[in-house]
């Protein structure tokens, strides 16, 4: 049974089998980065182009090394804008990028809705890797992987994403996605960083960052981007990392085993201190090793559909 | 309606592996420099029973591994289905070995052609042989089998079949002919 | 030129006329029988046969954007008056967010000569303040005396309450207006209505009490100042009631609504299409259903549209930076009838309140009367005709609408004024 749609856009109304049959995938991807030649010729002629509106380098290697390893071509382009009054127009880019007959889009963008946008102009397959504040479907299939594969399951577990939750793609595409797989999902944050309305997604609300220790086994913690305002959202840096981070002194005091997952870049010392960062209780690079695997399942199943 | 004749039973089956086991040795000298490698899905049991009748005759445990060759098959565009892929399990070096490559049917060539390109990804065995429970002919690529269990030549509307406990229930090889009406 | 509109029913609620089954026969557009008319009549005259539809006085749309000067290739005087015609309008008065600025007396005479010779009659709402900048007071005397009718920042809210209050106190010396498009400007900025879609949709909110907040401030200032406040464009529950209550209190406040408000909520977003994008966004159904009970009850006044023309590369941009606004003059009466008629919310006299007697009365303009002498300013409709939305065939120079390939029931089958008749998509001289 192949993926239900010919694009991945985000991971909300997306059937549990589909999630199901990724994550599979993604494990005999993960047994070939394990070999001493990690290159298989399964998407040999194709063409890839990846079209990152946003700067990010990470997504972007990670992109590039799943389809490079899968022998695709890759193309990569870099804009730092998009609207017409600053250049090209989406449409025309896109429109001029498929003219050279290219077979897959991995796009990033800062506006909502891009995605679902280009599906209406390009015949190519089109894969979401991070539209504004909307979604970021691999990260959150990969951030389950990650999780299925330390604790050897995904149902019935608990699992809170910590942060600002309200301009997080990451948050909510992990909801929709966990929410699948029956696991129960709860947000903590400030309140300033929690949308309204988020429990009619089926999540709980927690502001107290030591009951959401308590109440779960996975912790999925944001970056705090410092790129917004500092001061509007909330006071400062210090009073996060005082009240929201998560440090070794925290998790003792509240003494159980917990999973701590991040999409990174860590900004150590603010979500996150550097002994828990480097510590035994996170996977964040075990996460960055599995987002190719998984990359290379979405680019496989995703690619070989006829 | 198609019609199956089952041509070799669960003794015969038995006695085709033990012949097989016996050839590898001779031809190899030993087991020495030997490693095992079975095709999913039924390679894979067909290398567990040449691995443990090896262990009988010689004593010896030979590294036994699973290829699953999805990744490197040349017919995506032309199949109706998406293929399911699986894990290969290969946990030894491969480099300087000698390579048996186990399948159960040896039809076309286009399966262990893949299986070609797969083991070269692990790394540079000093040789490759192949050892397979059917040959039906109808090569389309120049391969051959170094071991062969039985010739069963076949036309085009017939298929062989071989059947093993460990999934289908029993252990068998059955010829089926594909009646046109 | 003599014409008959024969086997009308005329209703004019203000003069309480409700003649069914009657003629009118016009002279060079001014009505010179009505009713008891005489074969002689049939004679001379040429005969437009009605069957049965009703004229009422000429509708009027308070809220619409010409993008004359500065962006006609999104629409100009004249096809905006032309989309007018086509909607079923006989008056509209145009906002002042153009390129420049309504703010001068040079802009609205300009204004004014395009307008000269349509059937529409167009009347200019000046910028309250030079540029729309909300810093300083725009020249509202001179601007009154060149023919503006109210005056608006239309696109942001007057920006400080200061300058609000100097507006109102200036305007009524005039008698006239202060329109505003309420939005408090630190809370502006996002895509759309802020509630559990735009968490699903990842769009940058928009609070529903931005807008209470500045209806709330504009109710009392207009309360201390003693000025006239129009609330345009109306989308939340609680603007509403706020807009209930002063009224109960007696205040020169207010209202309007527009079509899309009445019958759109924010769940058609979905699709991320911009012809669904525009300030104040579409809210949930909450919101829907006070509007309704405003229409209702009185306290909405009238119903304007909004009408904003873009152009198709502007809307086709990803849907956080496409401009806001889309068309509504050519689809107004269907979907007012089709909403708010058939669905018995308001009976034609309601209707004809809304459209053509109370935007009329905010902006001090005269209401046409069926009277023998008078010039004719007609809306001849027919309540029931089903019909299907056609952008393509709009008079409007864009396509921005998203009621394209809608069915609607109800529409203007012609409109008559200055001398003109649109009829059967043409202007025909009377």
């Amino acid at each position: 049974m192949p993926l239900s749609s010919r694009h991945l856009l985000g991971l909300h109304g997306v059937p549990k089998e589909d999630i199901q049959l990724i994550l599979d995938t993604a494990n005999t991807f993960k047994e070939v980065l394990a070999r001493p030649i990690k290159k298989v010729p399964t998407l040999q002629g194709k063409t890839i182009v990846n079209l990152f509106y946003e700067s990010s380098t990470r997504t972007r290697i990670s992109f590039e090394l799943a389809e490079k390893r899968l022998s695709a071509d890759t193309i990569n382009f870099s804009l730092s804008s998009s609207s017409v009054k600053k250049g090209e127009s989406l449409k025309d880019t896109v429109k001029n990028i498929e003219a050279m007959k290219i077979d897959m889009i991995v796009i990033r963008h800062s506006a909502a809705g891009t995605p679902f946008y280009l599906t209406k102009i390009a015949d190519a397959n089109i894969i979401n890797a991070g539209d504004g504040t909307h979604e970021h479907p691999t990260q959150a299939l990969l951030d389950m992987y990650s999780i299925r594969e330390k604790l050897g399951k995904l149902e019935g577990l608990k699992v809170c994403i910590v942060g600002d939750i309200s301009h997080s793609r990451v948050a909510l595409s992990n909801i929709f996605g966990l929410k699948t797989m029956g696991v129960k999902v709860s947000v903590c944050g400030p309140s300033t960083m929690i949308p309204r309305q988020i429990e009619e997604l089926g999540v709980d609300v927690i502001y107290n960052i030591d009951e959401a220790i308590q109440e779960n086994d996975i912790l999925n913690v944001l970056r705090i981007q410092l790129e917004r305002k500092a001061g509007e959202n909330f006071p400062s840096l210090r009073e996060y990392a005082k009240y929201f981070g998560i440090t070794r002194e925290r998790l003792d005091k509240n003494g159980k085993e917990i999973l701590i997952l991040h999409p990174g870049p860590i900004n150590r010392g603010v979500e996150i201190s550097s002994e828990v960062a480097d510590g035994s209780d996170q996977i964040i690079l075990d996460q960055v090793t599995n987002g190719v695997a998984i990359r290379m399942a979405v680019l496989y199943l995703l690619g070989t559909l006829n | 309606m198609n019609e199956s004749f089952k041509i070799v039973d669960k003794l015969g089956l038995d006695r085709i592996l033990t012949r097989i086991a016996h050839e590898i040795l001779e031809k190899n000298k030993g087991s020495q420099n030997l490693v095992l490698i079975g095709m999913r899905t039924r390679g894979e049991f067909l290398a567990k029973r040449i691995h443990e009748k090896i262990k009988l005759i010689d004593n010896v445990d030979l590294p036994i591994g699973v290829l699953d060759v999805t990744l490197y098959r040349d017919d995506f565009r032309t199949r109706m289905k998406q293929p399911e892929v699986s894990v290969s399990d290969i946990t030894f070096d491969i480099n300087e070995k000698d390579v048996i490559l186990i399948d159960d049917v040896l039809y076309t060539g286009r399966t262990v052609r893949s299986a070609l390109n797969a083991l070269m990804d692990f790394g540079r065995p000093s040789s490759i042989q192949l050892s397979i429970l059917v040959d039906r002919g109808h090569r389309e690529l120049p391969i051959r089998a170094d071991y062969v269990g039985k010739n069963i030549p076949t036309s085009q509307n017939q298929e062989v079949k071989v059947k093993m406990e460990e999934i289908d229930g029993e252990d068998a090889i059955y010829n089926i002919d594909f009646n046109n009406k | 030129m003599e014409i008959i509109l024969n086997d009308i029913n005329l209703f004019h609620p203000k003069q309480k006329l409700n003649e069914k089954n009657t003629s009118v026969l016009l002279e060079d557009g001014v009505i010179s029988k009505i009713g008891n008319l005489k074969p002689n009549d049939f004679e001379e005259a040429e005969v437009f046969e009605f069957a049965g539809k009703y004229v009422v006085p000429g509708f009027f749309d308070m809220h619409v954007h010409f993008r004359e000067p500065g962006r006609e290739d999104e629409e100009t005087i004249v096809t905006g008056c032309n989309a007018a015609a086509n909607g079923g309008f006989t008056g509209v008065a145009c906002m002042p967010n153009t390129q420049p600025a309504i703010d001068s007396a040079e802009t609205i005479n300009f204004i004014k000569g395009q307008a000269q010779s349509h059937l529409v009659d167009v009347y200019p709402i000046a910028a309250a303040t030079v540029g729309r900048e909300g810093e300083v007071l725009s020249p509202m005397a001179e601007l009154f005396e060149a023919g503006a009718v109210g005056f608006s920042d239309d696109g942001v809210a007057i920006k400080s309450a200061s300058i609000l209050r100097k507006v109102l106190e200036y305007s009524q010396m005039y008698d006239l207006p202060v329109i505003e498009h309420c939005e408090d400007y630190t809370l502006a900025g996002g895509a759309m209505n802020e509630g559990l879609n735009s968490t699903l949709l990842g769009l940058p909110p928009i609070p529903s009490v931005a807008e209470d907040l500045i209806v709330s401030r504009d109710i009392q200032m207009a309360e201390y100042t003693g000025g006239k406040v129009h609330i345009a464009h109306i989308s939340t529950k609680n603007a509403v009631q706020l807009v209930r209550e002063a009224k109960a209190k007696g205040l020169k406040v207010t209202a309007e609504v527009t079509p899309h408000h009445f019958s759109l909520i924010d769940d058609t977003i979905k699709t991320y299409d911009t012809n669904f994008k525009m300030n104040p966004p579409l809210r949930t159904q909450e919101d829907v259903d006070a509007i309704i009970e405003g229409l209702k009850d009185g306290t909405l006044d009238c119903i304007a549209s909004d009408h904003a023309p873009h152009s198709i590369e502007e809307k086709e941009e990803e849907f956080q930076s496409a401009p806001n606004g889309i068309l509504g003059l050519e689809t107004e009466i269907g979907l007012t009838f089709s909403e708010l008629f058939h669905k018995k919310i308001l009976e034609l006299k309601g209707i004809v309140e809304k459209l053509s007697i109370n935007p009329r009365r905010i902006l001090n303009i005269p209401v046409p009367k069926f009277d023998v002498g008078q010039v004719a300013n007609f809306t001849i409709l027919d309540t029931d005709v089903v019909w299907t939305v056609d952008a393509k065939k709009f008079k409007s120079k864009s396509k921005n609408s998203p009621f394209d390939k809608k069915l609607l029931t109800g529409r203007a089958v012609a409109v008559i004024n200055n001398r003109k008749m649109f009829y059967n998509n043409g202007f025909i001289n009377i």
